[in-house]
């Protein structure tokens, strides 16, 4: 089975020691998805598999054969900006760049896990229904995505902008 | 002007005494920014909005493409392979098995390597920019601990870093000094940085220190930093005959251009290196042996070469910033004055590169003292060259001097922001020059008060369950810079206009802040301005470092923009609205020339060029030589405020709360000065809490060369970090701007120390501040 | 990264089949692959088994069995062990980021290897887990990392895994399977003390493939926490680690399960600290003595001397949090 990029389907490696990233960067020149430390370190080559965020950079690209990839190309169509992508800008998330596709595709996937109801290491009550998308869950579920700018500001802001739920940035006020 | 010709050569580098007092004594008005550029009175402007990146649509949609994201057609793949030993020979280097595997297509090493000259090293002439000045692959010696010893090219990356395993290097190992101790016992050197001795002693200062009525007396010491920007250094080269063309991750790509005509026998013009984007740089993204290693083997296989340099690549052949042990001694009378300020100590260096973090800088210029003793003394260790990190100097600098007067005010009971501005100069306190600008205390009180700095309570009493609180401040500061070599090219059409520069942006804001200025200038909208940089055939040899920029990008389109207004004031003629006007009577104003103070004296530039009939109008120019620097005393200045969180049962320290405020001259952007602001403080946090290049003394090896070992800030070690900024122009500063690139990792870790203090008690002199030095 | 041939095993017994013949299991790729890619583990052949087991399910008695190829993140999400083993769902969520998490294995995660820096750096350094016999350069070198419980002369190193912390303190029992047949293991006896022998990590025998962790009933395991002390807030190893599930009765201390990571070659149950405290009077004295007692044959290094006080501190903290005994 081809593995799907963007919505394309793409064959796979006949070398099993490309990496997802790799194959991505250096086949499909799909180069938006960054190589910071090829180590699973620093996030920067974050993308999303079946909807959930990975390092493409650890994961070997034949063992994700029938799954489909959306990297930062992908997120939104032709000329158009992802919502996300705008607050970015907006907030200035971001100065050298290098970092910032893997940001955008980490915080894209961490929204939906907080829609899910997953907890993080910095959530109060486990078995709580829903979870407040408050600065330190950002903070947190964010922190597999190094930058080393210093953006980190505008980037929770960013994200709280896009995110944040009225509820959220009641208790953001009252932290 | 005899004196400025002449003080040109004292500023390359070559300078007398002598020379920097005349230019000193001259008169303003013979200085560059004697006359205050006209944009710091045009306050409705771009200049100051809070402009949004120009090129951030294409960065957050991945399509910025930097060094490694250029395919060439038939390019190979490079990977390289590193000494294990600090110093000796390659006693036997068997490349067959690498030969023999899928996909190579050859393997360099020093039999094989193409004959070049060693790299030109960094400021031993103007556009020399080599890391280091050691033989590149050219014979079987090694000089430290992960220089590169061989180079695999192959089809792909992954045979490449295969077949580089598949090397067999033996050595026959000399003694190596790798210890601070032992080349401390060896014998120390003094210091010089930009051709200056890091040394100077006005008074007595030990004798003032011994008869002081209040006085601290402390060592510090800061280990060994990277830079550890999220791109790894990565060049994709192609030879054309002898025409080299790099794309490359550069800080300086003209420089590049020149430095690698150099070790290849070839003219700068000869090599093009561009680089529009780059994924940060901080000091280190200049010439290492990999470009050179590169475009070596691209001529030896005759095909395109792509090298990124692997995270522990990186770690072996860029150096970062260097250890150094600092000794503080500040004497005060019982007012709290300095009768004496010391600041000396010791700093780790290659043989074969010439910066030794200068950390006195910061004491040269900051306090008023009637005795002072700066020195910084070397002592030479085969390792990987050292090299420019973000305030070199400075940045560690500041984190011994300012605990150092925070252990003075507690010692005196006296508030430490009292202290500081009880001690602040007139005039420069090592030159004796005017300040061009000096807003210390308005940065301190403003700053303090936005804080709450009132509230602070005394050491050790505030307590929140586990966690310990406390709260600390200190001085930023980082000098203003401008280096000779400026050049840019105006190009005016119609519709708009062309800046070229070989300036860069690495995500300081460069192309956004100049589009501003430029538009401003020019009287045209941000849209009509085009800003061209990172391209070595661009005018130019603007380096992005020294937060100089800003100052050095603005006075080479200020000039180039005075021969413009000349040129077009020539064209325009007798039939202009213009006509007899001077360059000094005119500005840029909605789309044409208009006589300052009398808009309604205007003609358009489509006006102007029609009637001459040109289609455009290119001009370049030079600045003038940077006297200014000397004529002033030019310096940024910040107070960092902290607040921190000790945990009392496992020493853990969070940083809570930060405000930077600032004295920068005019912010050209504040959206993008902010995250220049903020990303130096989140360095700082990194530098403060966290940050060591782990070198293990016992074989010179950098044993922490991976982003999981060395631990920069996440972002939960990040708070919300103020900045704020007295924006009050610097008049001697083209637009009114000093740097803002640098100052922000200054003073950051006295405050966070200070603040640990404040919150336990507990004194922290040695950096990182682990939790082990808490328990 | 050394040639290797790659298969998915779609069943347990063609994994195992292809583990007969040389094959190496694969889970989440984020520790094995990187170890590929730096040159320290040199697999022929690797066999994707993380389609084989993805269920967590109840088990009769009363526990719940989780399949090795669960990966962290569904782990950590799942309501039965968010409400019945606060402890694991901590764990799991004090590691690595919620990308690694998202990819990473329970059996993975089980045989991660450690992160003593010499045992990575394959060219530059010694190490007698890559080589045996050839020295530790970590000892006299940067070992702020590592242990301070059961180490060796030989090695030093430390078992990184969080999520195993919280296994060892909730009698999680390893079902493994090979070609001979199936066998349990306790999760404390799966890891090894490096001896004279640090290069085998684990007691597994060669091909034997871990198909699933099952966690018994404890109903002291709801009253359970995590806590991880590290260098930095997120996103890094723990320099000290205490699993802990504590139940008390009238003040006294009616049982109790602890465990630490980052101080030993394995997660380490402590289990004289828990002799001690059972049938005691849950006081912060009770809990610093068995600290005490726990961390007493504890031997530093040049480094790491701090974790001995750091993880007395921490241990004893741990439990009064979880026993409402004011610090």
């Amino acid at each position: 089975m081809p593995i799907t990029v963007n919505g394309s389907p793409v064959p796979l490696p006949s070398d099993p020691r490309v990496s997802l990233l790799d194959l991505l960067r250096e086949e499909l020149h799909l180069t938006g998805t960054k190589k910071g430390c090829n180590q699973g370190a620093c996030g920067a080559c974050t993308v999303l598999v079946d909807g959930e965020r990975i390092i493409s950079c650890l994961a070997l690209a034949v063992q994700y054969d029938g799954r489909a990839i959306t990297t930062i190309e992908g997120l939104a169509d032709a000329d158009a900006l992802h919502p996300l992508q705008a607050a970015f800008i907006e907030h200035d998330g971001f100065q050298c760049g290098y970092c910032t596709p893997g940001q955008i595709c980490s915080a894209v996937a961490m929204a939906d896990e907080i829609a899910r109801g997953l907890p993080s290491h910095v959530t109060g009550a486990l078995d709580a229904g829903t979870i407040a998308l408050t600065r330190d869950e950002v903070r947190e579920r964010m922190s597999g995505n190094l930058c080393r700018c210093g953006a980190h500001n505008g980037i929770v802001d960013a994200i709280l902008e896009v995110y944040g739920t009225s509820e959220a940035k009641v208790l953001e006020a009252a932290e | 002007m005899k004196v400025v010709e002449d003080a040109k050569q004292a500023v390359q580098g070559a300078a007398s005494a002598v020379m920097a007092k005349a230019v000193q004594m001259a008169p303003d008005s013979w200085m560059p920014g004697g006359k205050p550029d006209p944009l710091i009175r045009a306050q409705h402007g771009h200049v100051g909005r809070p402009v949004s990146r120009v090129d951030g649509p294409v960065k957050v949609r991945g399509a910025a493409p930097y060094a490694a994201e250029f395919p060439l057609d038939g390019m190979l793949y490079a990977s390289l392979v590193f000494s294990t030993i600090a110093k000796g020979k390659i006693s036997a280097l068997d490349t067959t098995a690498a030969e023999a595997a899928p996909g190579v297509a050859l393997v360099m090493s020093y039999r094989n390597a193409p004959r070049m000259k060693p790299m030109p090293l960094f400021m031993t002439s103007e556009k020399a920019c080599g890391g280091n000045d050691l033989p590149v692959m050219q014979d079987a010696k090694v000089y430290w601990n992960g220089e590169p010893v061989a180079l695999v090219l192959a089809e792909t990356q992954e045979q490449a870093d295969h077949a580089a395993a598949l090397v067999h290097v033996a050595y026959d190992e000399e003694h190596s000094v790798t210890a601070l101790a032992e080349a401390k016992a060896k014998g120390v050197e003094p210091g010089q940085f930009m051709g200056q001795p890091l040394k100077f002693e006005n008074g007595s200062a030990e004798e003032a220190l011994a008869h002081a009525a209040h006085k601290v007396d402390q060592y510090y010491t800061t280990p060994r930093h990277s830079h550890n920007a999220i791109e790894l250094h990565a060049v994709t080269v192609a030879w054309d005959g002898d025409h080299l063309r790099v794309h490359d991750a550069s800080q300086m790509v003209a420089h590049t251009a020149w430095s690698l005509g150099h070790v290849f026998g070839i003219d700068e013009d000869q090599v093009h290196v561009t680089s529009p984007f780059v994924g940060g740089g901080f000091g280190g993204k200049g010439l290492w042996q990999h470009q050179v290693l590169a475009a070596a083997a691209s001529k030896l296989a005759g095909r395109p070469v792509r090298l990124m340099l692997s995270r522990e690549g990186v770690y072996r052949i860029v150096g970062g910033r260097t250890i150094t042990e600092q000794r503080v001694a500040l004497g005060a009378d019982a007012d709290g004055r300095f009768d004496a300020l010391i600041h000396t100590g010791t700093t780790a260096m290659s043989h074969h590169n010439v910066l030794p973090e200068p950390f006195i800088l910061p004491a040269r210029s900051a306090y008023a003292t009637k005795t002072m003793k700066l020195d910084v003394e070397v002592a030479y260790l085969d390792m990987v060259a050292n090299t420019f990190m973000r305030a070199p100097g400075e940045a560690v600098g500041t984190f011994a001097l300012e605990s150092a007067i925070d252990e003075l005010a507690l010692d005196m009971g006296l508030d430490p922001i009292e202290l500081r501005l009880r001690n602040e100069p007139d005039k420069d306190p090592t030159t004796g020059a005017p300040f061009s600008s000096r807003e210390v205390e308005k940065a301190f009180r403003d700053g303090a008060e936005r804080f709450g700095w009132s509230k602070r309570q005394a050491p050790g009493t505030r307590r929140e369950g586990e966690w310990l609180i406390g709260t600390g401040v200190a001085t930023a500061t980082y000098p203003y810079y401008r280096m000779p070599g400026g050049a840019a090219r105006i190009t005016l059409r119609a519709d708009g206009a062309t800046i070229d520069i070989a300036a860069h942006d690495m995500g300081m804001g460069t192309a956004t802040a100049q589009t501003q200025v430029a538009a401003d200038r020019l009287g045209l909208t941000m849209e009509q301005v085009a800003f061209n940089y990172g391209d070595s055939t661009l005018p130019g040899t603007v380096m992005a470092g020294g937060s100089q920029q800003t100052a050095a990008i603005g006075a080479s389109v200020m000039a180039a923009h005075r021969t413009l207004v000349t040129e077009l004031l020539k064209l325009a003629g007798n039939d202009s609205p213009l006509a007899g006007l001077d360059a000094d009577a005119v500005t840029g104003v909605n789309g044409g020339l208009a006589k300052i103070d009398d808009s309604s004296a205007h003609e358009s530039y489509a006006s102007i060029l029609s009637r001459a009939q040109r289609d455009e109008l290119m001009v370049e120019a030079e600045p003038p030589s940077p006297l200014e620097t000397m004529h002033w005393s030019m310096h940024s200045h910040g107070a960092m405020f902290c607040e921190v969180r000790v945990n009392a049962v496992t020493g853990e320290l969070r940083v809570s709360r930060f405000l930077g405020s600032f004295d920068c001259g005019r912010i050209l952007n504040p959206k993008t000065a902010a995250s220049q602001f903020r990303g130096g403080i989140i360095m700082g946090l990194g530098l403060a809490l966290m940050e060591e290049t782990q070198y293990d003394e016992r074989k010179g090896r950098i044993m922490n060369p991976s982003l999981a070992e060395y631990h920069v800030p996440v972002h939960m070690d990040v708070p919300e970090i103020e900045v704020m900024w007295t924006d009050v122009p610097d008049p001697h500063a083209p637009m009114g701007a000093r740097g803002v690139g640098e100052i922000g990792i200054t003073g950051v870790a006295a405050a966070v120390a200070n603040a640990v203090f404040n919150a336990t008690g507990k004194r922290v002199r040695d950096l990182p501040i682990t939790l082990d030095k808490l328990l | 990264m050394t040639p290797f041939s790659f298969n998915r095993a779609t069943d347990q017994s063609e994994a195992l089949q292809l583990a007969e013949r040389g094959g190496r299991y694969l889970g989440g790729g984020t520790n094995l692959v990187d170890l590929m890619r730096e040159t320290v583990e040199h697999p022929a052949a690797l066999v994707d088994v993380t389609g084989l087991s993805r269920d967590i399910a109840e088990t009769p008695d009363g526990g719940v069995m989780i399949g090795a190829g669960v990966t962290n993140s569904a782990l950590a999400a799942h309501p039965t062990i968010r409400a019945r083993y606060p402890v694991l769902a901590r764990a799991i969520l004090a590691g690595a980021s919620a990308q690694i998490r998202n990819m990473a294995t329970v059996g993975g995660n089980l045989l991660q290897r450690t992160r003593c820096t010499y045992f990575y750096d394959v060219e530059g350094s010694r190490c007698n887990k890559r080589r045996p016999g050839e020295g530790c350069d970590a000892r006299g070198g940067f070992n702020r990392i590592h242990a301070i419980l059961g180490a060796s002369d030989a090695c030093v190193a430390t078992h990184p895994s969080d999520m195993c912390v919280a296994l060892a303190a909730l009698d999680a029992v390893v079902h493994l399977s090979s070609a001979s047949g199936t066998r349990t293991l306790p999760l404390t006896e799966l890891h090894r003390l490096p001896g004279d022998q640090p290069q085998i990590d684990t007691v597994l025998h060669p091909g034997e493939l871990i198909t699933a962790v099952e966690l018994p009933a404890a109903s002291i395991a709801a009253h359970s926490t995590y806590r991880k002390v590290r260098d930095r807030a997120s996103y890094a190893f723990a320099l000290v680690s205490v699993a802990a599930a504590i139940a008390v009765e009238d003040g006294r201390v009616s049982d109790v399960r602890l465990a630490l990571g980052g101080v030993a070659h394995k997660p380490w149950r402590a289990s004289r600290a828990e002799e001690m405290l059972r049938g005691k009077a849950a006081s912060l004295d009770a809990f610093r003595a068995a600290a005490e007692a726990e961390l007493a044959d504890a031997v530093p290094l040049n480094d790491n001397g701090f974790k001995i006080e750091l993880a007395k501190r921490t241990m004893t903290a741990v439990l009064a949090e979880l026993a409402g005994v004011d610090a």
